[in-house]
Formats: structure tokens, C-alpha cells, sequence
């Protein structure tokens, strides 16, 4: 690059927060958790994680949401299953979270406020919220 | 396609030494191999401080955090945690076998920590300049340049209370202010990077896991007394922070945040990076700027000070690098923030490289204020082996000891000064029962006779003078009159030498022989070391009714002095022994005695 200006150094940092940020966990307290064992990535939970990192950036909430992946929940005929975790809010499990599902959870669950009757299919395990 | 995990490994030279650099290189190749090159991104960082459990590696966002990680780790790491999105659960820092892997926050050496000159160590990757300005890195630029007149940015260093971090204290905006009222029209900046205490490795750290902290803050000093130009003096043993230092100034000059018209601005700043040589006077500023001149480093005489009449006899600002990280963060979050940390006279944090025989070496930001106590047994985690705390030595050879009975002292330049020992740059060593202060006394005299620069003769002489003292004593030849030379002597170098090298090098021998007269006693009369260092006063035997003849130790002693039949007890030829121990260490039935 080029020298920049003032405007330039500005718009630099403020993309490159945004991609800082998606590592960083302080003050992020919406957990979305995705189940990536064979049998969620053989039913598409890659593209369901790229999906819900998308919708997160596109209603600008990136910043308040951790998206991590974790093993088979347990409910390998519903797959792929995304956990959401947030205050406020039961902790429910989701199933069928195909990448098409994906938006509407950001905008129903973490943004709305309200569940996604078709997909509830469990609340966590014990054996998984240790914590 | 969005990363899914991500991977911090530590790239200080602690853990660089112990193979980080082939963990990284070893983990971006199981990425590649796993095919998952796309989930996780792998980055090289700073130091974690946590340098005990090193190599440390941090996967986020799980916030999964490796303790003593090795390269052959990096196929589990990347299969599991990756991949299956596990976590290596026998990776993880456990303080003790029972507990289960902790998370960062739980672990107790981070939770008295602060850190503000520390704040992107083990954080960005120190070769990505995109990652500094992402976390307000040059935002305090932007500031000084366009929304700030220098005047502005003096009185907010001033209202802060920063105070020089290399030891010394000085108040840095009046630093600041001092050189922007003298006259002249070339002025420069100058980066102190000749950390030179034994066991002090703060200034390194910093530059290794955040180099443009300290590119910015020496632009904003420029700007503020109105310098072009500074320069970077760092010891040459420091290759791994001149190289992150190299990359950074040609990054920030890509940028255009460095170099001719900075963002448009009308301001220019450039920096040169200067080796030095390794010799511990040029850390004594008046010697640092003598050797950017090119000529030997020795100190000149106070006043004029530098700010007055500096390098080439122009006004010089000369900052530690400590002191330089905090001042990009003093301005973006304001002079009222930063005061409001520390304590009255002593504000912000203050950096610590905790060594010696404490369980979590290491390096640690802590607010003015925190007690030694809290630093050695809270965050260090107590003496090692449930050994009894001895002592603790702050500010390197310069410094003194700090006993037991002051350890609820609060930190402070005052507060330490007044214990008789100084914040000096912030050099921690820890000692327990088993070290000798006659010992280390020696030690630290034996650096000083070696560091003096030998231009005045209180330091020259005095260092000499009081390592001879300690040898006769450690010897067990010493008189009871030598005590009262050590003190005249140490008391006259004080007031004498030109500069704080032979000024506070009797320091560590006073101190010690303020708080362990006693023990300097038992050397003279009872030719006697309770610590066992002193190998001229230690003798070994072998305790016949323990000894079970097995021979392992005659089969280690060196010179060989031990003799014996098998399976009789064996005898240690006083006369011909070098003290060296293995045979006590050798010997599994304690029938070795050290006396």
C-alpha cells in the first residue's frame, strides 16, 4: 500500500477491528456453538458455521457473538445442530440448522429475541454444560 | 470461507528458545495436511508473560490455553481442536493434577495482572501492522497530529503522572516540556532499549510483542517537542526484537506513519535503529548518547541534562521503551483514565520480569500499588520446592534486597527507595533459604567491577575495592573490620561516582548487610555459610552408619577423591575435594552431609 491518508488509516482500522474482533472473546456474551462431529459435517455444518459467521457480520452484531465449534451433541438425526447459548434467553439446541436455516436464527434467536419453534429439538445435556 | 479457530503461539525468545517457532511452522503444516488451512488461522504473537509453562500456545475462540507445548503437539492440536473441535485436555494449564484445565481468567497468575504497556502482547502478531492499528494502534497519532497542539500533548503526559519507567522516576511530560522550551531547532528522540539488569527482559518483551507502540509513541514525543528525528539504542544480544523493530519501521514508512509528511499532516519523523554493544553503562543515558555519537560509552557530567543539551549538543528526549508503550494509550484514553490507576505519586502499571526460585518466572504488568506479596506468592505462585522466602531483589544490581517483613508494601519509586532498594527497570529475583547473601552480594559486585566504565574513581576503585571485601569473606578470611569497610566504602561510592552505575552498585551489599548481618557474621566468626554456597566454608562428608557402600558416588566425583571398598561405607578425601556437590546429589541414602 500506497501512503495513506488520515481518511484511509481510519477506514484500515476499522475493517481490520472487525476482523480482530472475530478472535477476541472480552465482552462477547452471545455463544453460538456449533456440533462439528463427522456426523455434522457430513450433514453440512461447515457451511452452516460460514453461514451464521456471514448472517452475524450482515446484521452487524459480529461483535457481541462468539462462534465456536464443538463435538457431536448427540443428536446425529437432526444435524446439523447449533447450540445457542445467551443472558436472557433459554439454552436451546437446534436441529436441522441447514446454512439456509442459518439467517433466520441470527435474526430470530440473537437479534428478535424469540425461538425457532421448528427447530428446538433438545436443551443442553448435563454432560455438555459442564460450566 | 471464515476462520473458525484461532491459534496464538507465543513468539517471544523464551519460548522461541524452547522451539515455539517450530510449533508455529509445525501446526501451519498439520493445517495444510489436514486440509483445514481455511478454519484456523495461525499467529505468531508476543510474549504471554507466562513464560514458567512455556512454550504456551492460545487457540481461540474456545480460549483453550497450552502450557509447555511441544512441536510434536501441533498434529493433536490441529486434529483435535480443528477439526473434531476438541480441546487437548492434557495440554492444558492445571495447577495441580486434580484441577481441571483452566481457563485464562481463572488462572491466578493473570487475575492481579493489568496491563496497559502489555495490552497486545500475546494478543496481534507483532509483524502485522494491520493488527496493531486494528486495536487503536495510531489513533493516538492521529490525535497528537491533528487534534492536539504539542502544548496539549505535554500537559496531558503532565496531568497523567507518567513517570519514567527505566528506574529513575523522572515525571516524562516535564521531560517533554523541558525540551520543547530549549532552544534550538534540531531536536531528538531517543528510544533506551539497553536493558541490562540480569534477569530483566521487560523492555525486550514489549518491543517483541508490540514494536509500533513504541515507532508511535516516539513520533508523538517528536511531535510534541517539535524532534524530526529519533533514534532506537538496543543491545545487539536482542536479535528477535530488532528484527520485529526492523519490520515495523518499514511497515509504518509503507503506511506512510512514518517518514516525510505523516498522513498528509506537514509533520515529518523518521527513526534509525543503533546497536549497542552490550555494555551496561550505555543504560545510564549521558553513555547511551555518547555511543549513538560513536564514542565510548562513559557518562558525562549532569547538568546539562540531555533534555538541555543532548546528542550533538542539541535538546533530547531519552524514554525507556516502558515508558514509551504507555504513551499511546495516556492519550486515546485520556490523562484522568491513566492517573486514576496506581497510587498517589506512583501512577499505572509498572511491568515486572519475576525470576529466581519462585514456581511462575515470568513476565507481569501489575497497577502501582500491588504488594510484593501479592507479586511473589498471588501471581508467582510462592517460593519453589516449599522452600522458605528469603529475600527479594529489585532493581537488579543497582538494587537491594527486600525481606519478608516489608513484603506488604505497597510499589511505589518511593516506597522502594525508602526499603532501600529502587524500582529500578523492574528486575524481580526471588530468593529463598537456600541462597547465601554474601553470595550474591559477590555476584552482583563481580558484574558491576566488570560493567564500570572506569572513568571515575569512586566506581572504579569502590567496585573493585568491595569485591575484594566479599571474596576475603565468602572465603571465610574475612574480620569483623571488613563489615565497617564494606559500609564506608559502599557509602562513599553513593555520594561520589558520577553516575547511578557506581551510585547505586553498593546498594545490593548494604541492603543485605542492613537485613543479614548476622549471617555476614557467621562467615567470619563460625567460617560458616547456612546456605551451603560459599564452597570454600562447605565441607562434605559421609555418615558412616548411613552409607551403604553402593559406590555411585565415588563413580560421579570428578577429581575422584572418594574412596571405599564395595559395600562399605566410603570416605571423601577432604584435601583433594572441589566442593562441586555431586556426590551429595548423587547419593540416594542422605549419607552425603554438607556442613
Amino acid at each position: 500500500m500506497a501512503k495513506m491518508t488520515l481518511e484511509q488509516l481510519r477506514a484500515l482500522r476499522e475493517s481490520k477491528q472487525k476482523e480482530l474482533d472475530k478472535r477476541s472473546v472480552e465482552g462477547k456474551d452471545i455463544q453460538v456453538i456449533v456440533g462439528m462431529g463427522t456426523c455434522g459435517i457430513a450433514a453440512g455444518a461447515k457451511q452452516t458455521f460460514d453461514a451464521i459467521v456471514a448472517a452475524l457480520e450482515k446484521h452487524n452484531i459480529a461483535d457481541k457473538v462468539i462462534v465456536r465449534q464443538t463435538g457431536c451433541m448427540g443428536l446425529c438425526y437432526v444435524e446439523p445442530t447449533v447450540e445457542v447459548v445467551m443472558p436472557g434467553m433459554p439454552n436451546v439446541i437446534y436441529g436441522k440448522m441447514t446454512s439456509e436455516a442459518a439467517e433466520e436464527l441470527v435474526v430470530k434467536h440473537l437479534i428478535e429475541h424469540s425461538l425457532l419453534d421448528s427447530h428446538i429439538y433438545d436443551k443442553p445435556a448435563v454432560d455438555i454444560m459442564k460450566r | 470461507m471464515a476462520y473458525k479457530n484461532f491459534i496464538l503461539v507465543c513468539g517471544g525468545t523464551g519460548c522461541e528458545s524452547s522451539r515455539s517457532d517450530e510449533i508455529y511452522r509445525s501446526l501451519l503444516k498439520e493445517a495444510e495436511a489436514l486440509g483445514v488451512k481455511q478454519d484456523v488461522q495461525i499467529v505468531k504473537t508476543g510474549c504471554f508473560g507466562f513464560c514458567e509453562k512455556g512454550p504456551i500456545v492460545k487457540v481461540l475462540p474456545s480460549e483453550s490455553f497450552y502450557v509447555e507445548v511441544k512441536p510434536e503437539d501441533a498434529h493433536e492440536i490441529i486434529a483435535e481442536q480443528v477439526v473434531k473441535g476438541r480441546e487437548v485436555k492434557r495440554l492444558l494449564y492445571q495447577k495441580d493434577k486434580q484441577a481441571a484445565g483452566a481457563k485464562v481468567e481463572d488462572i491466578e497468575f493473570y487475575q492481579k495482572q493489568f496491563r496497559i504497556v502489555l495490552r497486545n502482547c500475546g494478543v496481534i502478531n507483532p509483524e502485522n501492522i494491520d493488527e496493531y492499528i486494528a486495536r487503536d494502534g495510531y489513533r493516538a497519532l492521529e490525535m497528537a497530529l491533528f487534534e492536539m497542539t504539542p502544548e496539549q500533548i505535554i500537559s496531558e503526559i503532565k496531568a497523567s503522572g507518567l513517570r519514567g519507567r527505566g528506574g529513575a522516576g523522572f515525571p516524562t511530560g516535564i521531560k517533554w516540556e523541558t525540551a520543547r522550551k530549549a532552544p534550538g531547532d534540531v531536536k531528538y528522540i531517543v528510544c533506551n532499549a539497553d536493558e541490562g539488569d540480569p534477569g530483566a527482559y521487560m523492555d525486550r518483551s514489549t518491543i517483541e510483542g508490540d514494536p509500533h507502540s513504541i515507532l508511535e509513541a516516539m513520533t508523538i514525543a517528536g511531535r510534541a517537542v517539535g524532534a524530526n528525528f529519533g533514534y532506537i539504542y538496543i543491545r545487539a544480544e536482542y536479535p528477535l526484537a530488532i528484527e520485529r523493530l526492523k519490520i515495523a519501521i518499514a511497515q509504518a514508512k509503507e503506511y506512510g506513519l512514518l517518514g516525510e509528511n505523516i498522513l498528509g499532516s506537514g509533520f515529518s519523523f523518521d527513526v534509525e535503529i543503533r546497536l549497542g554493544a552490550g555494555a551496561f553503562v550505555c543504560g545510564e543515558e549521558t553513555a547511551l548518547l555518547q555511543s549513538i555519537e560513536g564514542k565510548r560509552g562513559m557518562p558525562v557530567p549532569k547538568p546539562p541534562f540531555p533534555a538541555i543539551k543532548g546528542l550533538w549538543g542539541k535538546p533530547t528526549v531519552i524514554n525507556n521503551v516502558e515508558t514509551l508503550a504507555n504513551i499511546p494509550v495516556i492519550l486515546t484514553k485520556g490523562a484522568a483514565w491513566f492517573a486514576s490507576i496506581g497510587t498517589e505519586k506512583s501512577k499505572g502499571t509498572k511491568v515486572f520480569a519475576l525470576t529466581g526460585k519462585i514456581n511462575n518466572s515470568g513476565l507481569i504488568e501489575v497497577p502501582m500499588g500491588t504488594t510484593l506479596r501479592e507479586i511473589i506468592f498471588d501471581i508467582g505462585g510462592g517460593i519453589k520446592g516449599g522452600r522458605k522466602f528469603k529475600g527479594v531483589q529489585t532493581g537488579g544490581p543497582s538494587g537491594g534486597i527486600i525481606v519478608e517483613k516489608d513484603l506488604d508494601t505497597p510499589i511505589s519509586y518511593e516506597s522502594l527507595t525508602a526499603l532501600g532498594s529502587m524500582m529500578g527497570s523492574g528486575g524481580m529475583i526471588v530468593m529463598d533459604e537456600d541462597d547465601c547473601v554474601v553470595d550474591v552480594s559477590k555476584f552482583y559486585m563481580a558484574f558491576c567491577v566488570d560493567e564500570s566504565c572506569g572513568k571515575c574513581a569512586p566506581c572504579r576503585i569502590g567496585t573493585k575495592q568491595l569485591y575484594g571485601l566479599l571474596d576475603k569473606i565468602s572465603k571465610g578470611q574475612g574480620e569483623e573490620a571488613d563489615l565497617d569497610k564494606l559500609e564506608k566504602i559502599g557509602k562513599a561510592m553513593t555520594k561520589a561516582s558520577l553516575c547511578m552505575l557506581g551510585g547505586s552498585a553498593a546498594n545490593p551489599t548494604l541492603s543485605t548487610l542492613r537485613h543479614f548481618r548476622d549471617e555476614y557474621l557467621e562467615h567470619i566468626r563460625d567460617r560458616k555459610c547456612r546456605a551451603g554456597k560459599c564452597k570454600d566454608l562447605v565441607v562434605y562428608e559421609i555418615d558412616p552408619s548411613k552409607c551403604i557402600g553402593c559406590g555411585l558416588c565415588a563413580r560421579r566425583c570428578p577429581v575422584p577423591c572418594i574412596t571405599g571398598e564395595k559395600k562399605k561405607p566410603h570416605v571423601i578425601d577432604g584435601s583433594r575435594c572441589i566442593k562441586c556437590g555431586e556426590c551429595f546429589a548423587a547419593c540416594k541414602f542422605g549419607a552425603v552431609i554438607k556442613r
